[in-house]
């Protein structure tokens, strides 16, 4: 039955029951046990916070810790995907990215089409993403516009517990490469969570609220952001649809396309830096495929062009709000 | 006038996530004389819409909440009370009423929903009423107990209402022991043995229905009437779209289609029902169990289980509705129930316990209650 | 005839005559058809490395994992990637190992345990090791094994990969095969100790150092390391010193490279005249004998070539296809 679970928990949940059942999904990554190798406890950590605690309990070898080494481990998760197992590798912060970018999309991306269909690379790559953690300039980011630009990858970003667990299941069981980008501000978020194994499949959009009047399109952390944006908007009797995209590669444009189609107004949303961004692709496909629909110039909201500040004061306003969102679809409504 | 006499309407709460409804309409005009079962507002959730019945009778002295507003379950939306009450009261009572701090959570919603072990597995089931006659609600293919959302509460009134989930259904184990229909209904025995019900009014939807009726004829001394909805296991014909499209839909854009045969009103497939189903359909299990029991009771687009002759030589009480406009099993069916009492209810489709709620409500209590 | 005085018999000697020989041609006619304009795009030669590949890969099966780099035609046929699929994919076309899409940096072949040529340096170590966690975890007794030239063994990944698989105890493998050029720049500007080996040590990996040109001290080198990766004992690295018989791409004129030096490499280091010398001096294995795999090799390039040209090219359907296993 559902019981009401955070993100976090959901996460851990999805990864027990993929262990269990499948015996080929191993789970590897920095300190996801901890501990090893020292004096003290094992599963010290289970991860730097907690996601991946008490899996090693129940499923012993199958979760390793690796070294400070994302080249290597990350590189050995796609190879050992391409020979049997179905790796789940934690890369911490997708900030880490940088370091093992080869590996993800020179190689994992590349391997079925550069072979010519002949390979399967089951790999899911879970990351933090996002900003509001005070962590500044390299553990923040929301880089998904760059692996989105990547054929070959899949990329996921949930902005809930239940999609969190569902969208996992689904990318341990996808046979294409998949990063899975998990918001480190919605771990504590809670909302139903069967506590059956399900899947939520790729390229299908959840429309979050239904409203005639404006169409927000946002993923993550900004699905919040929005919905807040337009309660605030419904008092003034203006209602707003939102669009969770949930995937950004395979991404469910049809569903932006066809709420667009009924509200006339754009307005997409993006914790990521603007310049192509997740928002500026969606604006871009939705000019050319509804322009005849749109009423009013669509609108982008995102992070300024900047690396994510330190100081709170400075991260605040980087970090999209609901008054930006408010501010752009009011300017949708403007005659 | 004590308080006792004023009477509230409020939001109703339907089923697990329902947190909040929209007043789409009052149906009656303040000052008018209502009665136990009147259709009295239109109330919409983001899954479904549906007229709401007074539980209570009297007079509606005010309208509280105004039509086109979403207000909150729980939440005060008119105010009943005999003429002798007077404006004053009401507004003191209207000033005075709390919003029950509970209302919507999900505590509140779960302990409304019960497990038993059974050797079928583990079944979700709902108990409301603590007086009267066991009845036992049997959902169809690919529902489960909050198909009949719009009817325990009423039939609670007058009887002792058990809804389950049928196993491979909701929230009940997914893995079926026999797909077959006297395993079904082998399944619902074991499910009143469970909870030591030894005779029960039986009440089945569709597929339900086919698996009460089969109850009935192998166990007939358990069930002390059948009413048979929109029944399977009447006729060979069935809409074969209808079941291959429920068990192979991936999507939304691929599952509204086939819910629209469900219902003669299309406007109440909404966004989340088809979500509801998606989820319910994404579970691990669900979608072999559904493929089963299509292949086991509807091989080749044909009902394989036709108990119409055997119904008739039981000397149980059998009542059979239908909705005219149901596109999933021909309403023409009804008539091969020779020996039941029929009624045909004009412009509902298959759901029509959703759909015509007080009316296949009112029936059911007269068919139980004589 | 003597006795047979070799470590393998003589049906293994003609094989791995035959695998060396096939190499060669291969080779040697791609930098033909290369120079008439045939090929597209660029091609990087394995000529006179052949004994390495040979000898090595004669002790694998096909669960045994290669990743191979961009030089990787030698690697692939010696682990029994089938050559008219390989010279179609060099051509380009559909009925290519990887239908037209990799060409000769991306040649794979999954089913005979070759991961692919890659075109990035060092990128095939990771994965390699991630055969070999793979092997271990399902203890079906596979092992990984990866190929870095001189130049890519200073990469990270190549590094990260030796603390990796030391760490972890995995069956694998590292060959450093050192032609002595990183493209044009050599081994002893860009690389500061004096042999791929001695790094072994730093971390608690055993190195060996051999003559890449002498196919039997590669077999027997080989044979130990892959043992000892099989049987629990952990990755080893083995430097082979070989050479290079072209540029480091088709075209490339090699003026870094001194007066005769390529005429001398050909005239003493070619592992295929060593080979013949070898097993005919020992009065093992027949010259003519060798004489037949000779034609029978340059006939089977012949063929692969024909073919080659006369397949069809991919078709604009087959742009958009196979980027996922499912949309």
């Amino acid at each position: 039955m559902a019981r009401n679970l955070s993100m976090k928990d959901a996460i851990n949940e999805a990864l027990d029951q993929e262990m269990a059942r499948d015996p080929t999904v191993i789970v590897m990554g920095e300190d996801i046990v901890g501990g090893s190798g020292s004096p003290g406890e094992d599963d010290a950590w289970g991860g730097v916070l907690g996601v991946t605690k008490g899996l090693y309990a129940k499923h012993g070898d199958r979760l390793i810790d690796t070294p400070l080494s994302e080249s290597a481990y990350i590189g050995a998760a796609i190879g050992a995907s391409t020979c049997g197992l179905r790796p789940v590798a934690e890369l911490m912060f997708l900030d880490f990215m940088g370091v093992c970018f080869d590996q993800i999309f020179n190689q994992a991306a590349k391997f079925r089409y550069m072979f010519g269909g002949k390979a399967e690379t089951p790999v899911t790559i879970r990351a933090m993403v996002g900003a509001g953690f005070r962590a500044a300039a390299q553990h923040s980011q929301m880089l998904t516009p760059i692996v989105t630009h990547i054929p070959g990858l899949k990329v996921v970003c949930p902005s809930n517990a239940y999609d969190a667990k569902g969208l996992l299941i689904q990318s341990i069981r996808d046979n294409d490469p998949v990063i899975f980008c998990e918001h480190k501000n919605l771990y504590a978020h809670e909302s139903d969570v069967p506590e059956e194994s399900y899947t939520v499949p790729f390229g299908e959009a959840n429309i979050v609220r239904e409203g005639a009047d404006a169409t927000i399109v946002a993923y993550g952390l900004m699905v919040h952001r929005a919905s807040e944006a337009a309660e605030a908007l419904a008092k003034e009797g203006i209602q707003c649809e939102i669009v969770d995209l949930r995937t950004l590669s395979p991404i469910d444009i049809d569903s932006v396309v066809e709420s667009v189609e009924n509200t006339g107004r754009l307005i997409c949303v993006d914790e990521a830096n603007p310049r192509c961004s997740i928002a500026a692709d969606v604006t871009a496909t939705l000019s050319q495929e509804a322009f005849g629909s749109l009423k009013a110039a669509p609108q982008l909201v995102t992070a300024p062009h900047t690396p994510v500040p330190f100081s709170p004061a400075l991260e605040d306003l980087y970090i999209p709000s609901a008054e930006h969102i408010v501010d752009a679809v009011r300017k949708t409504m403007a005659p | 006038m004590s308080e006792d006499s004023i009477t509230a309407v409020l939001m109703p709460k339907w089923g697990l996530s329902m947190r909040e409804g929209v007043l789409v309409d009052w149906l009656v005009d303040e000052g008018a004389e209502i009665g136990v079962g009147d259709e009295i507002m239109e109330v919409e959730t983001d899954k479904i819409a549906s007229a709401v019945e007074a539980a209570d009778a009297g007079i509606l002295r005010r309208r509280v909440a105004a039509a086109g507003e979403t207000y909150p379950v729980r939440a005060l939306l008119g105010v009943l009370a005999p003429e002798a009450v007077s404006d004053d009261e009401i507004d003191a009572y209207i000033a005075a009423y709390e919003l029950p701090a509970d209302a919507g959570d999900d505590e509140d919603a779960a302990s409304q929903y019960e497990f038993v072990d059974t050797a079928a597995g583990r079944l979700r089931y709902a108990r409301r009423g603590d007086d009267g006659p066991a009845l036992v609600l049997v959902h169809g293919f690919g529902g489960d107990l909050d198909n009949w959302l719009f009817n325990i509460d009423v039939l609670a009134q007058q009887a002792r209402v058990f809804a389950l989930d049928l196993p491979g259904h909701g929230q009940s184990s997914k893995q079926l022991g026999d797909p077959s229909l006297a395993g079904l209904a082998g399944e619902l025995q074991a499910f009143l043995d469970a909870l030591e019900i030894d005779r029960a009014h039986l009440v089945g939807h569709s597929m339900g229905a086919a698996v009460a009726a089969r109850l009935a004829c192998d166990a007939p001394g358990r069930v002390q009437s059948l009413a048979l909805i929109s029944a399977a296991g009447l006729g060979p014909e069935i809409n074969a779209d209808y079941i291959d499209g429920f068990v192979d839909a991936e999507s939304r854009r691929e599952l509204k289609p086939v819910l629209l045969n469900l219902f003669a009103d299309s406007e109440l497939v909404s966004r989340g029902m088809v979500d509801d189903l998606l989820k319910y359909k994404r579970i691990d299990g669900v979608h072999e169990a559904l493929q089963q029991l299509a292949a086991s009771l509807f091989a080749d687009g044909r009902q394989q289980n036709l108990l119409a002759a055997q119904i008739a030589e039981l000397s149980i009480p059998t009542l059979v509705i239908w909705g005219t406009e149901d596109r999933v099993i021909p309403p023409a069916h009804a008539q091969n129930a020779a020996v039941a009492r029929i009624e045909q209810i004009d412009g509902a489709g298959h759901m029509v316990q959703m759909e015509q709620a007080s009316r296949v409500n009112a029936l059911i209590l007269e068919h139980v209650l004589g | 005839m003597n006795d047979n005085v070799f470590p393998l018999g003589n049906e293994d000697l003609l094989e791995a005559y035959r695998t060396m020989k096939t190499i060669r041609e291969f080779e040697e006619r791609l930098h033909v058809d290369f120079g008439r304009g045939e090929i597209p795009g660029f091609v990087h030669l394995y000529a006179g490395e052949e004994a390495a590949a040979t000898g090595i890969m004669m002790h694998l099966n096909d669960q045994d994992r290669i990743a191979s780099t961009h030089r990787g035609h030698g690697h692939c046929i010696a682990k029994g990637v089938d050559i008219n699929a390989m010279m179609a994919e060099i051509y380009g076309k559909v009925t290519g190992a990887c239908r037209g899409k990799g060409g000769s940096m991306h040649i794979a072949d999954l089913s005979k345990g070759m991961m692919g040529a890659n075109g990035i340096l060092g990128a095939g170590s990771p994965l390699a090791c991630g055969a070999a966690l793979a092997a271990k975890t399902l203890g079906h007794g596979g092992i990984g094994m990866s190929f870095t030239g001189d130049g890519a063994s200073n990469q990270g990944t190549f590094l990260e990969s030796l603390n990796l698989a030391a760490i972890w105890n995995l069956p694998m493998v590292f060959v450093v095969e050192n032609n002595g050029y990183a493209e044009s720049t050599s081994v002893d500007y860009a690389t500061a100790v004096d042999s791929y080996a001695d790094r072994a040590a730093g971390f608690g990996v055993p190195g060996v150092i051999v003559d890449g040109t002498d196919f039997f001290a590669v077999y027997e080198a080989a044979g130990e390391i892959i043992r000892r990766a099989r049987e629990g004992g952990g990755p080893s690295l083995m430097e082979c010193k070989m050479v290079r018989f072209f540029g480091h791409f088709e075209g490339d004129a090699q003026t870094y490279r001194g007066a005769g030096e390529n005429e001398h490499n050909r005239a003493n280091r070619d592992c295929l005249k060593l080979f013949r010398a070898r097993v005919t001096e020992a009065d093992v294995i027949d010259g003519g004998d060798l004489d037949a795999i000779d034609s029978e090799v340059l006939a089977a390039i012949e063929q692969a070539v024909e073919q080659a040209v006369a397949a069809p090219l991919p078709g604009a359907a087959d742009l958009t296809t196979d980027v996922y296993v499912r949309y």
